[in-house]
């Protein structure tokens, strides 16, 4: 559909800095996905902006691969516990941290927060090592 | 209520630009975070353009008394790098390359209705609930998130 592959990169990251300055305008708050889901599965209800915004992420999901995508996003081809293992530790990691790839990189960059700096110089710094393990020495069952 | 139907249009551009940046491709983001193997560097562009819009956005929003639907802004107030940033960041580092997963795509690759996306969202939101749980029990916390 789009003819190059940064360019799409490019357009996908406009839209998600779009909607985070969007949230910010609106609502007043920081779109950060795991904070996000925190509010909507602890507040009893009452945070149900954070209930909708997450029903909006998968509409959104949704729209992209069954309307705009060429062809299906494949998923992850690893075994269950690879997932469920490296799924509790995203939880863990980004509730400890306060917060993940959006929350810190996407809103705690564009907020010149230097907390934001270091917590995404360390989660990709450690992703980096996890995925060289993973890809290059055999550990974790491989790709 | 007007909050709520800003908050689905927001969660929608979101989940759209994952999808059309790819970030809700693992082996994508695989490939990115390989930096010691056969870099892919296409999803710096995905951070690249997101940081561009935030880092421009941000300031006039927040110049405001008030955001348009709400009483206050809620934006962060902590200020201090701690042993706790720097360990969760950690582990969430570790899970992410793991998977090719972190939250947002991890939650919008629900849609696929691939049994893996649903493990990892289980897996997910246990770990939040979880430590959530136990950061309360130990003390401090609450209030405002970094994202």
């Amino acid at each position: 559909m789009i003819p190059d592959d940064w360019v799409q990169a490019l357009i996908g990251g406009v839209l998600i800095g779009g909607s985070a300055v969007f949230l910010l305008l609106m609502n007043g708050r920081i779109a950060g996905i795991s904070g996000i889901t925190t509010r909507a599965l602890v507040s009893g209800g009452r945070e149900i902006w954070a209930v909708l915004f997450l029903a909006g992420l998968l509409l959104g999901g949704a729209l992209y691969e069954y309307v705009l995508a060429a062809e299906p996003t494949p998923a992850r081809g690893v075994g269950p516990w690879v997932m469920v293992a490296g799924g509790l530790l995203v939880g863990i990691g980004s509730r400890l941290g306060h917060g993940c790839t959006s929350g810190h990189g996407v809103c705690g960059l564009g907020r010149f927060s230097g907390r934001s700096l270091v917590a995404v110089l360390v989660f990709m710094g450690t992703a980096f090592v996890t995925v060289y393990v993973m890809n290059h020495t055999g550990l974790m069952g491989g790709g | 209520m007007r909050s709520g139907g800003t908050a689905l249009i927001a969660g929608a551009l979101f989940g759209l630009g994952l999808g059309v940046s790819q970030m809700i491709n693992p082996a994508k983001v695989i490939g990115f975070l390989d930096v010691f193997g056969a870099w892919d560097p296409t999803l710096m562009f995905v951070l690249g353009g997101a940081v561009g819009v935030t880092a421009l956005g941000f300031r006039p929003v927040l110049k405001r008394s008030r955001p348009v639907c709400d009483g206050t802004f809620l934006v962060p107030k902590r200020t201090k790098v701690d042993v706790r940033l720097v360990a969760g960041a950690a582990i969430f580092g570790i899970g992410w390359g793991m998977t090719g997963y972190c939250p947002g795509p991890g939650l919008a690759s629900l849609v696929l209705g691939s049994a893996n996306t649903v493990w990892f969202a289980a897996a997910f939101v246990t770990g939040l609930l979880l430590t959530d749980r136990l950061a309360r029990e130990s003390k401090d916390d609450k209030k405002s998130e970094d994202g």
